[in-house]
This record gives C-alpha cells, structure tokens and sequence, in this order.
C-alpha cells in the first residue's frame, strides 16, 4: 500500500485509536484509561514527568507489552482495519558496548531473512544505502552500531523504521546523547517525513521546546491522559502548570492559526 | 562411511598420532563440534547467556540421575529432555518477569546440581559418574561421530533460516517485534538448541568446561570482529584451531582433551586482547583524524 498517494481523508489508515487503553505489569498501574485518536499526517507529541508510562505506550503499541482494551486501526472512511505496519525507533538498543554488528548488519536483519553472518546481497545493501541515505547516514553503513554516537544511532533507527514506509512511526526520543543539532536535524527530518508520507506519527519527547514547534497534537500523559490539544492548549493547560510548575511561553507549531480557532480563556 | 575417513585422515595427516582410529575418530569429532561451538557461542556472548548455558550444562547431572532412578542403560535421553524442560522454564521465567533472571538461575542451577550429586553418590558410588565432569573425546564412537554431524546440519539449517531474527531479538525486543519476529518463540527455540548441544556434548567434553568451550571463541572474535560475518568466521575459525592443536598436546601430554582444548583457547584469547591493544594504539592518530573528516554533523548541516 502505498501512502505517497494518500490525501488527508482517503488514506488506508487515517487513524488509530485507543479506548481504555491501559497496561499492567505484575499487579503494577503503569498506564489507565488513555483515550487517543492518532490522525494520519499529524505529529502527536507525548510529553509527561518521569515514569509517566510513555515509552510504555510505545511499547504495548508495537505488541511488547500486553495491554487492556482496544486498540483499532480505522481507514478514512471509519471502517476498521487489519494490523498496520509500524515502524518503531526504540530510545536505546539493549547491546553492551562491543557488540561486532555493522549498521548493514543490523538494517539488513530488519528487511530480509537472509542471514547476516554469511552473505550481502548487493541488491540488500542497495536498499540499506538508499534508506540511510534518506536521513543523511549513508556513510554510517559499515560502521560497527557500538561506536554511533547518539544522534547518529538515531537516525540509523529511524532509517531501519522507515524501510518499507510504515502506516504508523513510533518514534522514543532518547534523554540524552543527542546534540542540539542533532535533535533539530532528526526533528526536521520527521516533520518532513510525515508530510511526505502522510504518515500518522507518535513522538516522545523530553525537549518541550523543540515538540512544542514541530507538533500539531501534544497529549501529557502521567499513567492516563492529562490534558491533550494544539501545543498552545496544552502548555498552557492547568496540568501541565502542576506538573511542571509554570506555563510555556515559547514558540508553538502553527501558533497564529492556533491562537485564531482556540480562543485563550481569560 | 567413517572408513573413508580413515583413509583420508591417513593420505593428509602422515603423523604418528593420528595412526590410532581413537584418535581419527577424535580428530573428526572436533572439526564437527568446534563449529557448532562457534556459532552457539556468538549469541550466547551477545545475549549474556553465559550463566544460562552453565546452569545447562550443570543441570547435566540431574539429568543423568533421573535416567539412573529410571532405570535406563544410556542417560542421554533422559539428560535432553531435562535440559530441555529447563530452558524452557528459565526463558519463560524471563519473559514473564521481563527482568534479570540471574537470581532465578542461579537459585535452580545450584538446586539441580545438588539433587543430582544427592542421586548419584547414594551408597557412596559417585565416582562411576565423575567422567561427565571432565568428559572423555577420546572414547567417541562412530556411531556419535554421525549424531555430531547432524547436530552440525540442525545448527547450519537454524542459523540460516532464523539468525536474523535472532541476532535483531538480541539487538532490540521492541524492535523485533515491531518487524514482525514472534521474539518469544524465536528466544524459545534458541534456548532449547543449545541447551541439546550443550548436553549432547557433555560426555565427550565434561560438564566442568564446557561453558569455556561455549564463550571463549566466541569472546575471543569479539576483540578483532567488526561486522557479523568476521565475527562467525574468528569465532569458527578460533575454535577450530584451538580443537586440533588442543587434541594435539593432550595426546603427547597425556592431559584431558577438553581441557587441554580450552587452555588452547585462552591462549588465543589473550592474543586477541594484544592485537586489540596494539592496533588501537597503532590507529589511534590516524583514526582521530579520520572521524574529525567524516564526521556526519558537518556533513548534515
């Protein structure tokens, strides 16, 4: 299926959808009762406190993690749909330090079966470097993954999660490791991608000045949804004064046309 | 089938070691399970399951003392399903409390090794078992040599059909799952493997080393390995070189095989750490350099 071609109301997955979403470890809350609409073309932003659940959102949504509830993919003309394809770009990778894997290694093992250790079919690098290429990595191929920095780790995870084209991007922003260039790149690269692509896009994020302009939704989470809107509705939402203690006054995505629909309450 | 062996063994090697077909037939059984070995080993390192495949191994006994309540002649079978059920719990364990399972193995490693000693040593006849704790190549049956070739065969067809989807399980679960690998069966079936080598080769290897036959060539490629191929190929190949010339020594020693085998790996372990050492030295200028030229931030920008 191919997204390129999909206009806002026709898309194959227009949105997707929580109800009473909620997951559950050993006896442990960690989230409850979240209700979301995901559009498709949107960047959601997730933002929250620590050990608010939000790389445990991502995860139950990639099936890692066993939930409760309903989760359902609509297309654009609210019919529900099969499973769609996600792609997933983790916080971190879970390797000790001298792991021998090549970028190639690792991007090859996420499209094809043909295994790793013994052959690279030319055609398989082709694709690899034209996925890297697509976020600027493609001379990161044949460096061992253990010695990227942050932000090159990154965008090699997003160019794996982008290789094919998935329905819906979940993106976990790593805490640190990333330079402020870095971040802008890979913040401008996604915006772009899901213009390009249409795509439905779910980002956590810890830098509230850079989701506050890249993102058309924020939703705060902590354990269930606090407040959810336009940038400007959240920061300035009485949950996110309590949270976090004051109110954002930076720049927001789109804040003129935001401003103009929501009038602020006095 | 093993007499062309034989006759190959004696046009290549004209040694006077290899005049005996004891050691022919160890020969061969070396250049069989050095491989499995190597490829066992680099994910076991990957994955830190080195304390697992131990417990696998020492879990041997119980397994063996389950054949001997049972009343079977060869404790092989009862030794595999054992291990078996044992993986299968310990990975299980894992998944369901998706934390460290350290504590756990070690709290049923030590369990089975005791139930096993407290079987076996009843009326004080311990000792007929003690070759399974330091294992004997030599005494290696055609008949075994053919059950090492079709383990080799099991464990070539499992790392060709399912390598990637192992190697991006050990890389990233959430990864994994989200290109559509079932993490939890694919885990499942690795462990099971192994832990069946692993007891398969306990007769002939011992339960005492096995594990270093297990992380030491595989550890060893770690140092010098720079993308999965060169890893395979280093764990293989160190495993193979150390197997013969390890065969070699205990036979002029008179030393145990296996263990004469690991102290050869550790050698070549140690000769890794030195030629790390010395090439990063080597490259430390010239690499600095490098990476200030193709840094991709001044690229991006």
């Amino acid at each position: 299926m191919n997204n390129r071609e999909c206009i806002n109301d026709n898309c194959a997955f227009c949105c997707t959808k929580l109800e009473n979403f909620g997951v559950s470890i050993g006896g442990n809350v960690l989230l409850y009762d979240v209700n979301l609409h995901i559009h498709c073309g949107e960047l959601t932003g997730i933002i929250g406190p620590n050990g608010a659940g939000k790389t445990t959102l991502l995860k139950a949504i990639v099936g890692e993690l066993p939930y409760s509830g309903n989760m359902s993919f609509l297309d654009g003309r609210g019919l529900r749909t099969g499973h769609p394809l996600i792609g997933y770009v983790p916080q971190k990778l879970d390797f000790g330090s001298g792991v021998p894997a090549s970028v190639l290694d690792f991007c090859t093992a996420c499209i094809s079966n043909v295994p790793v250790w013994l052959v690279h079919s030319p055609g398989n690098r082709r694709r690899v470097w034209e996925s890297l290429a697509r976020v600027q990595a493609e001379h990161l191929i044949d460096r061992r993954i253990s010695e990227l920095s942050g932000g090159e780790l990154q965008r090699v995870l997003l160019a794996c999660a982008l290789n094919p084209v998935p329905n819906l991007l979940l993106l976990d922003e790593p805490v640190a490791g990333v330079d402020p260039r870095g971040l802008k790149l890979f913040y401008d690269m996604v915006s772009d991608l899901r213009r390009e692509h249409d795509l439905s896009i779910i980002m956590v994020s810890h830098d509230h000045q850079m989701i506050a302009q890249y993102a058309d939704r924020i939703v705060l989470l902590n354990k269930t949804v606090l407040a959810e809107g336009t940038p400007a509705e959240v920061f300035h939402n009485r949950s996110f004064v309590n949270l976090f203690g004051r109110q954002w006054n930076g720049v927001y995505h789109g804040q003129e046309a935001a401003t103009a629909i929501h009038h602020p309450e006095p | 089938m093993i007499e062309v062996w034989y006759t190959l063994v004696d046009s290549i090697f004209p040694f006077s070691w290899v005049e005996f077909d004891f050691m022919k037939n160890a020969l061969l059984a070396v250049l069989l399970v050095s491989p499995i070995f190597g490829f066992l080993g680099t994910i076991v390192v990957n994955n830190n399951m080195a304390f697992f495949s131990d417990a696998i191994g020492h879990a041997a006994l119980t397994g063996i003392a389950i054949g001997v309540v049972l009343g079977l002649g060869d404790p092989l079978w009862a030794m595999l399903i054992f291990a078996a059920v044992l993986a299968i719990g310990i990975t299980w364990t894992r998944h369901k409390t998706g934390a460290s399972v350290d504590t756990v193995i070690g709290v049923f490693f030590s369990t089975t090794v005791a139930l096993g000693v407290v079987i076996l040593s009843r009326g004080g006849g311990f000792n007929r078992y003690s070759n399974y704790l330091i294992g004997d190549l030599l005494s290696i049956s055609p008949q075994e040599l053919t059950l090492l070739a079709f383990a080799l065969l099991v464990v070539l067809l499992f790392w060709g059909l399912f390598f990637n989807r192992l190697f991006l399980t050990s890389i990233n679960q959430a990864v994994a799952r989200s290109r559509g690998v079932n993490v939890y069966v694919v885990e499942m079936l690795f462990s099971v493997l192994l832990a069946m080598f692993v007891t398969i080769s306990i007769q002939w290897i011992g339960i005492l080393i096995i594990n270093a036959l297990l992380i030491l060539p595989a550890a060893s490629a770690r140092n010098l390995a720079v993308n999965m191929r060169s890893y395979h190929f280093l764990a293989v190949v160190i495993s193979i070189v150390a197997g013969l010339a390890g065969l070699f020594l205990s036979y002029h020693w008179g030393t145990a095989t296996g263990a004469t085998i690991v102290l050869c790996i550790f050698v070549l372990y140690l000769g890794t750490i030195a030629w790390k050492t010395v090439s990063s030295r080597w490259n430390k200028y010239g690499s600095r350099t490098d990476r200030i030229k193709s840094s991709p931030d001044h690229k991006a920008g």
